[in-house]
């Protein structure tokens, strides 16, 4: 019998070798794809068990945490929602994260390995690091200002400061309260469903993922390929430009608002806002230097991110000279985000120079150490210093004597550039007012900052929608609140 | 045969000189051992959940520390020259069982275990003592087989007439105490399996023809084997208890091979196994069910249905890897259902990881190992037959539980030895270890110098 029992001896310890193998099996070998597998829930117990980092703006937190005590514990909470929504985005336990929450996740959950003090022993230990902040570069009083003067019109506002590409408000109206967003269950689906099916799109950050025709403002850019082309020299010279202008090869005819516009000079056209000579401008300066410029500004770029990404502005390559002579005036294909017009003022406040704009100043532990820093973002060089102090002139001109008076603040140098965009079918939609501005204090090095701002829909008259009585109120307000006047 | 006793006696008075060591202090340092682990455990627990040491912990150890005490006196009373290791054994498991309980109770507030769990083990723990002090000698039990089989018969069928739980007739319901049966039944039928088989061996070796190379059996000791093999089946149509009939049918099949020597009782048991498998699982949905799980433990997320309970089983082993995530900071309560009993290994595998797991499979090993030491160095029949089979009970029982909720083999529902939550299973689990202790005690004390136990 001693033999058989060793045989069922042997036999057990097959069974036991058996049980450790497929353990090992399970639990190291496979363990991978099972703890990848989208039905298992710990990786999102695990994102919610710790307090989710903060978003900073001046050094105070506009984010916070809420401990629900719930199997997904911790749930986000903000100080001022629908002020800081275009920045912040939302993180849901629902519906996932967008925005900074979305491009600073790893630091704001707390998974990115740059959090941990030492990695290798977290990795033994299972420890997760405690999550970080991100410090924004937003100015409170700033994007205060911007909110406050959208009131409730549509639109939005984008500010950056010149010198460093500092984003210094991101307003888009009408927001919401990303809190809405934040838990889980019935009352998050239905205000998410609310949210989407609102026809007045709170959740679309208009700053920077809405595109418009620029209308006016485009101008700007214009004016600077028509100068650092020397295809204009002298400011003051007439231009040559018939009113009505006939497009090239067709038999429209472009007119304008504003009378005296047959010859103007460049600094006259500029104050008064002339379509036909812009437009005759663009077609004089061509398609290939008009594109160059424009996509010196940052028009058709896909690829800028802050750190989310940014909807294209574009500015049609493609085009004959009728289609030309429209795209100068920021009318057929060319659209822009408020942000991409911001920048357009932002290059020509600063000698011609463009920093790529950007919205985290730095990452920190919850400590203070700071992880990253976002540091200066790449120069380019997009027109001539002289173009630029050039352009300056004429930005100047246009608040001092033109239709950009409303913008004017004591006690400091403003430039800007008022637009009126028809869009819609046959031009019948309420036209977008546009203005784009900078602003350099009396007592400041440099222009401090830049601003655009779009309003969608003033409730007015058609007549009396105009850059510069609806949308310039608001860039002051911004650029007085930059520069503390 | 029936002279084992009096050669035994014979051969402990020749060979007085070579008698082994007693090992009693070994045990109960084991036990310390055992108990501090189990301390150190629940305290963790608690530290990981609420950031103290749970209130109750003294009280916790000081009341596991007596019973193992006691336990340990009855043995240094009546067994004096039993194997040390078991009891300690038995300790650390019930008491892990008991921590991985208590900590899956912070997560259900609603539904608390641990407490009635202490309780059943206290009972164990008393039967283990009974057992200890009244059963002199286990060779008594030989003359109860046929009182055994019918008690076991009669509580295997009990639950038949009690509605069914969860898909399986195996409960019945006293004064709101739910107790399963057939885990007391699983003792009476290895004591009356050992006793038939050691009155029949001969007749089961040697008669019957030869067929190619398997030696048959003739049909008159055929008939209690296919009877075994009937109830067996019986038992899982009737009540939908997989495990079980596995567990009695393995159980029958070792002892038969063990008593005999012949492979051919294990060709019979493994086609009759498989024909009832094959049987039962094409007729009964709920067998057939569980095997589609084994084969595919994804499908009802792949039909959006969210992950089984097999699948939330896996991903929990996963999370454990190599060290385990730490006590209390697991999350298998997703598991949700029978995650205290039938998949408790599942906590174990997730918080204590593939080493703690391992140590656990290697605690279980030993046992199993000890038992079948045990079954070498006796020299009666139906003693060694009876440490075979309680050794193989556990060794399949933890097999076909483990390999379940690791899918390795299909799942059946089944306690894991003292780990899981289940009054019966650990009042049983220490009665078989009292049985264990008894047969190691006649074998060390018996030590002829031949085999060391």
């Amino acid at each position: 019998m001693t033999r058989y029992i060793r045989h069922a001896i042997a036999f057990c310890a097959l069974l036991l070798v058996a049980l450790l193998v497929n353990a090992a099996r399970v639990q190291v070998f496979q363990a991978g794809s099972y703890d990848d597998n989208p039905a298992n829930r710990r990786p999102t117990i695990a994102r919610y068990a710790q307090p989710r980092g903060d978003i900073l703006v001046d050094g105070i937190a506009v984010t916070g945490s809420r401990d629900t005590g719930e199997q997904l514990r911790h749930e986000r909470t903000y100080a001022n929602g629908p002020l800081y929504a275009p920045v912040t985005g939302f993180a849901s336990q629902e519906y996932g994260t967008t925005f900074l929450e979305h491009a600073e996740d790893g630091i704001l959950s707390g998974t990115d390995p740059m959090l941990a003090p030492l990695p290798l022993w977290d990795d033994v230990s299972r420890a997760r690091s405690q999550a970080g902040n991100v410090v924004t570069t937003i100015d409170r009083a700033a994007q205060e200002a911007a909110f406050r003067g959208l009131g409730r019109r549509k639109g939005a506002v984008a500010a950056v400061e010149p010198s460093t590409g500092r984003i210094l408000a991101l307003v888009s109206a009408p927001s919401y309260d990303p809190a809405e967003l934040s838990g889980n269950g019935e009352p998050v689906k239905s205000a998410w469903a609310r949210l989407n099916q609102d026809p007045e799109k709170p959740m679309l950050n208009r700053a920077v993922r809405q595109t418009y025709p620029p209308g006016s403002t485009f101008k700007v850019v214009t004016a600077a390929a028509a100068l650092d082309s020397g295809v204009v020299e002298d400011l003051d010279a007439p231009t040559d430009s018939p009113d009505p202008y006939t497009l090239p090869g067709t038999r429209t005819r472009l007119t304008n608002e504003s009378d005296d516009c047959v010859d103007a000079s460049v600094r006259a056209a500029f104050e008064w806002s002339c379509n036909t000579v812009f437009a005759k401008l663009g077609v004089d300066v061509g398609v290939e230097a008009m594109t160059t410029m424009a996509q010196s500004f940052g028009f058709n770029d896909t690829s800028l991110r802050i750190p989310f990404s940014v909807a294209q502005s574009t500015f049609d390559t493609q085009v004959d000279r009728a289609q030309l002579a429209l795209s100068s005036i920021g009318q057929y294909n060319t659209r822009a985000t408020p942000l991409q017009m911001a920048m357009v003022a932002a290059a020509v406040a600063n000698g011609g120079q463009l920093r790529e704009p950007y919205l985290v100043d730095r990452t920190v532990r919850r400590g203070g150490e700071t992880v990253t820093t976002t540091g200066s973002r790449p120069l380019h060089q997009v027109m001539n210093p002289a173009t630029a102090v050039r352009m300056r002139e004429l930005m100047t001109d246009a608040v001092k004597e033109g239709t950009g008076a409303n913008a004017a603040i004591r006690g400091a140098t403003v430039g800007g550039k008022t637009g009126t965009a028809q869009h819609g079918i046959g031009n019948a939609g309420t036209p977008y007012a546009w203005f784009v501005s900078w602003a350099q204090g009396d007592h400041d090095l440099e222009p401090e900052v830049a601003v655009a701002v779009v309003v969608e829909d003033a409730a007015a008259d058609r007549g009396d929608i105009s850059g510069g009585g609806d949308a310039a109120p608001i860039a002051k307000a911004v650029m007085r609140a930059v520069l503390g006047l | 045969m029936t002279k084992a006793g009096t050669t035994v006696a014979a051969a402990r008075t020749t060979a007085p000189a070579v008698r082994l060591p007693r090992r009693r202090g070994i045990e109960l340092a084991l036990i310390v051992l055992a108990v501090l682990l189990s301390v150190y455990g629940y305290c963790a627990v608690g530290l990981a959940k609420a950031g103290t040491v749970p209130p109750g912990a003294l009280g916790y150890g000081a009341g596991l520390g007596v019973l193992a005490l006691l336990a340990h006196v009855a043995v240094r009373v009546r067994a004096p020259y039993a194997d040390p290791l078991p009891l300690p054994i038995g300790v650390l498991l019930n008491g892990l069982g008991l921590v991985l309980i208590y900590r899956l109770d912070l997560e259900t507030p609603g539904a608390r275990a641990a407490p009635a769990q202490l309780v059943w083990s206290t009972l164990g723990v008393g039967l283990f003592i009974v057992v200890v002090l009244a059963l002199r000698d286990h060779r008594i039990l030989q003359r109860y087989a046929y009182v055994c089989v019918v008690a076991a018969l009669a509580l295997l069928t009990l639950p038949i007439l009690f509605p069914a739980v969860n898909g399986a007739r195996i409960w019945i319901r006293v004064a709101g105490f739910s107790i399963q049966p057939g885990e007391f039944a699983k003792l009476l039928l290895a004591v009356f399996f050992a006793a038939y088989l050691a009155a029949n061996r001969s007749a089961l070796a040697y008669a019957g023809r030869r067929v190619w190379f398997v030696q048959l059996p003739t049909g008159r000791v055929l008939g209690p084997i296919v009877t075994i093999w009937l109830i067996s089946v019986g038992v899982l149509v009737l009540e939908r208890d997989l495990g079980t009939s596995l567990l009695f049918f393995g159980l029958f099949v070792v002892l038969l091979y063990v008593a005999t020597g012949r492979t051919g009782w294990i060709a019979v048991g493994l086609l009759l196994a498989v024909l009832g498998a094959v049987a039962v699982g094409w007729l009964e949905p709920h067998v057939h069910s569980r095997f589609q799980d084994w084969l595919h433990p994804f499908a009802t997320i792949d039909a959006g249905l969210g992950p089984n309970q097999l699948a939330q089983s896996l991903f929990a082993f996963a999370a454990g890897g190599v060290l385990g995530a730490g006590l209390g900071l697991g999350h298998s309560v997703l598991i949700g259902f029978a995650a205290k009993s039938d998949f408790i290994l599942a906590t174990a595998g997730e918080e204590l990881g593939l080493a703690g797991l391992s140590a656990i499979f290697l605690l279980y090993g030993l046992l199993v190992e000890r038992g079948y030491r045990a079954g070498l160095a006796l020299r009666d029949p139906f003693g060694r037959l009876l440490a075979v089979g309680l050794a193989s009970i556990l060794a399949l029982q933890v097999f076909v539980i483990a390999g379940g909720v690791t899918g390795l083999i299909p799942l059946t529902g089944m306690a894991m030895p003292f780990l899981a939550q289940g009054g019966s299973s650990v009042v049983t689990n220490w009665a078989m270890v009292a049985l264990l202790i008894r047969v190691s005690d006649s074998a060390r004390s018996q030590y002829d110098g031949q085999v060391a136990p």
